[in-house]
């Protein structure tokens, strides 16, 4: 910003000058910090390791959060209330929706994917329109050594605990409505509940560990159809979770 | 067109300078030769003398638009809590009955950063752009906005604090908000992140109201602080470059507050209460050049001064409409 000198008889000593001056120098320091604090928004985006895990259709993080009108549209037409809306302390993803997994994951119980036809700019792509082509990440065991069904254990009670909110919905139960995972409890021989409650067909898979017959041992193993709902990591019984999502990446990534 | 431009040089944050004699139309020159004769002065005294004695004030403009302000606000949290559907989303973006609106500011930061409009996005800015333009695009602040009732709330905080003389009033250079604007503008561009919706307050309230508190609050609280304690309306007065935005769509909106230089009395008693005090300076003896002017782009058709005004000097007109009106 230039400032050209104006040909006034002016006094810069007069009042009106002074105060002049004062406005100036207060707007100055005032929209330097506006500005400033603004910017700001940037370092939680530097300083993540990685992005949040974002609903499905999200495009690229970077073009993402560019996108994002920060409405909240796609929150209000989830049926298990899985989205959330990023704070002030998550910077530029301000009000950009992003699931907590461990919380409540997308057991796609809409059906289609009501989240990305709720979405009004496209940072949720049309381009997805079934479950199957939803790319929010990878699931990955990532503590083995605690997972019950590699040490041949059963599980029997509620999944996550009595005090757990979490939503599911059992097809079984209800087709229409999500149930509390609470109100669900399971009695299973060998811990399968990361494949039993996968959405996604032929995403995780229960194998024997070994050849051996009267082997107990079973892992589970993701593979390439797994779009990184979270459901898994939802319904994980072991306190903290053997199974994560590792957001934004494709197969082949992580 | 000369009037259109320095209305929008006046919003842009250009001192309203008073209209040299020779321009004046001559309607103008005849009416303020009228108001300088004695009589008409001591008519005038007496006029504000009564008016100051009787504290003339009304709230006819205020109760409608805390109520349009709260009753817009409302539904959008109604539509949620109670699914109503009704207005879904938040005032950056949402869907009115299914059909989609965006807020103008909003659309154009994510259409700076993303370089991509989606068609959605079209049809819901366009959609908002038609209805501001018409209401007069900066209604949107003072008969929408949740911040700007805030403001209000804190304004009076400040005029009281003012009035027993603890504190004083810091004005600004009303450039920044244009300087703010152009920034945000280049930031979203080069960037390519929606940079000012990080600390846009009416996002953040919006957002607050339909989904539950956040700790972007604070930053609210914050400007909040400063408007009571600092700088009287400084977020809607200096920087907040939404109100610029919709200002520059309702330039040329039929809908605008009309000044009528026979009925007033150069008192200035709506300068005081105006959010844009600027757009009255109008109403200062000699300054207006015709004997009806329509305020300037800046204004927020709030009704401020409508409510203010003894001799009804400052009335709402819709431009086109005034003999069904």
């Amino acid at each position: 910003m230039t400032i050209t000198k104006k040909k006034t008889k002016k006094n810069p000593n007069s009042p009106a000058s002074k105060r002049a001056r004062r406005e100036f120098l207060r707007a100055a320091v005032a929209g330097t910090g506006i500005a400033g604090f603004a910017m700001a928004g940037w370092l939680p985006i530097t300083a993540q390791s990685a992005p949040p895990l974002r609903p499905p259709g999200a495009i690229d993080e970077k073009e993402y959060l560019a996108s994002c009108i920060k409405c909240g549209q796609c929150v209000q037409v989830c049926p298990v209330e899985a989205l959330v809306l990023g704070d002030i302390t998550d910077g530029f993803g301000i009000g950009a929706p992003y699931l907590h997994a461990r919380v409540q994951a997308c057991d796609f119980s809409c059906d289609a994917v009501q989240c990305v036809l709720a979405c009004p700019t496209g940072a949720l792509s049309h381009d997805t329109d079934k479950k199957e082509q939803v790319t929010m990440g990878i699931a990955k065991l990532t503590k083995p050594d605690t997972c019950l069904a590699r040490k041949g254990l059963g599980f029997k009670g509620q999944a996550r605990g009595a005090d757990f909110e979490g939503l599911h919905r059992y097809v079984e139960v209800d087709r229409w409505t999500p149930i509390k995972v609470s109100d669900h409890p399971y009695d299973l021989e060998i811990c399968d509940l990361c494949v039993r409650e996968c959405p996604i067909k032929d995403a995780i898979e229960m194998v024997p560990m070994s050849s051996d017959t009267g082997e107990k041992r079973m892992t589970p193993v993701i593979k390439e159809a797994c779009v990184g709902c979270g459901m898994c990591e939802m319904m994980c019984p072991v306190e903290p979770t053997c199974i994560e999502m590792v957001p934004g990446v494709k197969w082949g990534e992580a | 067109m000369k009037r259109f431009i320095s209305s929008l040089l006046l919003m842009f944050g250009k001192d309203f300078v008073r209209p040299p004699k020779e321009t004046w139309t001559d309607d103008a020159k005849e009416m303020h030769a009228h108001k300088k004769t004695s009589e008409q002065v001591a008519i005038r005294r007496e006029a504000i003398k009564e008016e100051i004695a009787s504290a003339h004030s009304s709230v006819k403009w205020k109760k409608r638009r805390w109520f349009s302000i709260i009753i817009i606000n409302l539904l959008f949290v109604l539509s949620f809590q109670f699914d109503i559907q009704l207005v879904e989303g938040a005032l950056t973006a949402s869907r009115f009955v299914g059909f989609h609106m965006a807020d103008l500011n909003s659309a154009l930061q994510v259409t700076l950063a993303y370089k991509h409009m989606v068609i959605n996005l079209v049809i819901g800015t366009v959609t908002v752009f038609l209805i501001w333009w018409l209401l007069g695009g900066r209604t949107f602040c003072s008969w929408v906005c949740p911040y700007h009732l805030v403001s209000e709330i804190g304004e009076m905080l400040h005029l009281k604090l003012v009035a027993k003389g603890l504190i004083k009033d810091h004005p600004m250079d009303r450039r920044m908000r244009s300087v703010l604007y152009v920034v945000f503008a280049l930031l979203a561009f080069i960037s390519g992140y929606t940079v000012f919706e990080t600390i846009n307050p009416v996002g953040i309230l919006s957002r607050a109201f339909t989904y539950g508190a956040s700790l972007a609050l604070i930053w609210v609280g914050v400007l909040f602080l400063i408007e009571v304690f600092y700088s009287r309306r400084f977020w809607c007065r200096y920087a907040c470059p939404i109100g610029l935005t919709y200002g520059l769509v309702g330039s040329i909106s039929p809908m605008k507050i009309s000044y009528n230089l026979e009925n007033c009395l150069h008192e200035g008693e709506c300068r005081k209460v105006c959010l844009v005090p600027h757009v009255l300076d109008i109403t200062k003896m000699g300054y207006a050049d015709d004997t009806t002017i329509s305020v300037g782009a800046d204004c927020t058709r709030c009704g401020m001064c409508v409510d203010k005004c003894p001799t009804q000097a400052l009335t709402f007109k819709i431009k086109g409409l005034d003999g069904m009106l």
